[in-house]
């Protein structure tokens, strides 16, 4: 493929959208409070509204016939390149939480620099979807001070959730081969750059939150490479179920 | 968050273009008034229904109670001298 590197860069956008979204939909009907429940399910929906247009594009690079659905339901584990991080189970509303605050805020710096992108149409998308990222990175922290600084119990569990999630934020701070091409080529972020203002953001929310920054340095890697946790399988079984089983189905 | 008893109710106030007023759009749980306004957000203004939202602590209402409708409103309901009905107002004014 002539735009390989580009096709797998687009890959990692969409598809960390799209099994983020997938994982916060399962909140679906479950959420704390009426409220959080509408929320996060509307966290949801936006992912999987970007992940289209990142697989749209992906789509079209690959050619050979494929489009958004072939790459979202009929490619396997090896083939996905989310991070690690999105494909953690959500645990309970803390953790989810945790995870979505991490996520977020690195997210929000990511896609500012991707409005600029010398890839209009990654640059386009960016644009399209850094409305609903602010939004998303606000929300989170939001949650996470109120949890921190609410009641013993609560500042407990938030602060247990972000020691148990630490280990996936690594991976999506710390530039591999590709992330040094796409950023050579002016497609991407600087990521030493977003990690900077991530640490910064992060260290600052965590702070009003009287929580504690975990130390652990000790970080998972491989989702951007395709390997994954065993927690991806178990997405895609339910989430692919359907047109593997029926590959014909219309609505 | 367990307790669920500790969160407020709410009333949402949304505002659905610049010019109208806001008006009383439901109401909501939220543990606090920034909360209120993120819920409200979700709640209620997804299908782009507004530009502007308030909220306030349903308790700081105060409502006329249904006992008292008689002596509140009764009495004008046989004053139709109060509606400007009896002027003739020009076609040019247009929608009042």
């Amino acid at each position: 493929m002539e735009n390989a590197n580009l096709y797998d860069y687009t890959l990692r956008l969409g598809d960390t959208a799209l099994i983020l979204g997938q994982r916060l939909s399962e909140w679906c009907g479950h959420g704390p409070v009426l409220e959080q429940d509408i929320a996060l399910t509307n966290i949801a929906l936006d992912q999987i509204g970007q992940a289209r247009q990142f697989l749209q594009y992906a789509a079209e690079l690959k050619g050979d016939g494929a489009d958004e659905d072939t790459l979202a339901y009929h490619r396997d584990a090896h083939e996905f390149r989310n991070l690690l991080l999105v494909e953690q189970p959500n645990g309970h509303w803390g953790d989810t939480l945790a995870r979505q605050f991490i996520f977020d805020t690195y997210n929000y710096f990511l896609f500012e620099r991707l409005m600029k992108s010398k890839d209009e149409r990654i640059a386009s998308i960016a644009i399209k979807a850094m409305k609903e990222i602010a939004y998303h990175a606000q929300w989170s922290a939001e949650w996470i001070i109120r949890l921190g600084d609410g009641t013993q119990e609560s500042h407990d569990k938030i602060q247990q959730s972000i020691d148990d999630v630490w280990m996936w934020s690594g991976e999506m701070l710390e530039a591999d081969k590709l992330d040094v091409a796409m950023m050579e080529a002016g497609i991407a972020p600087d990521l030493n750059e977003i990690k900077e203002l991530w640490l910064t953001k992060v260290s600052e929310i965590l702070k009003i939150a009287t929580l504690e920054m975990p130390e652990g340095t000790g970080h998972q890697r491989g989702g951007k490479k395709g390997v994954h946790s065993e927690h991806l399988g178990y997405i895609l079984a339910e989430m692919q179920y359907l047109p593997k089983s029926y590959p014909d189905a219309t609505w | 968050m367990s307790d669920k008893s500790n969160w407020k109710i709410w009333e949402v106030f949304v505002r659905s273009k610049n010019g109208l007023s806001h008006k009383h759009a439901g109401s909501l749980h939220a543990p606090d008034a920034e909360m209120a306004l993120k819920n409200a957000r979700d709640v209620y203004t997804r299908r782009s229904e507004g530009v502007s939202i308030w909220v306030v602590e349903s308790e700081a209402i105060t409502a006329s109670s249904p006992d008292e409708k008689e002596p509140l409103f009764a009495p004008s309901d046989d004053k139709v001298y109060r509606h400007p009905t009896f002027y003739e107002i020009p076609d040019e004014v247009g929608h009042m």
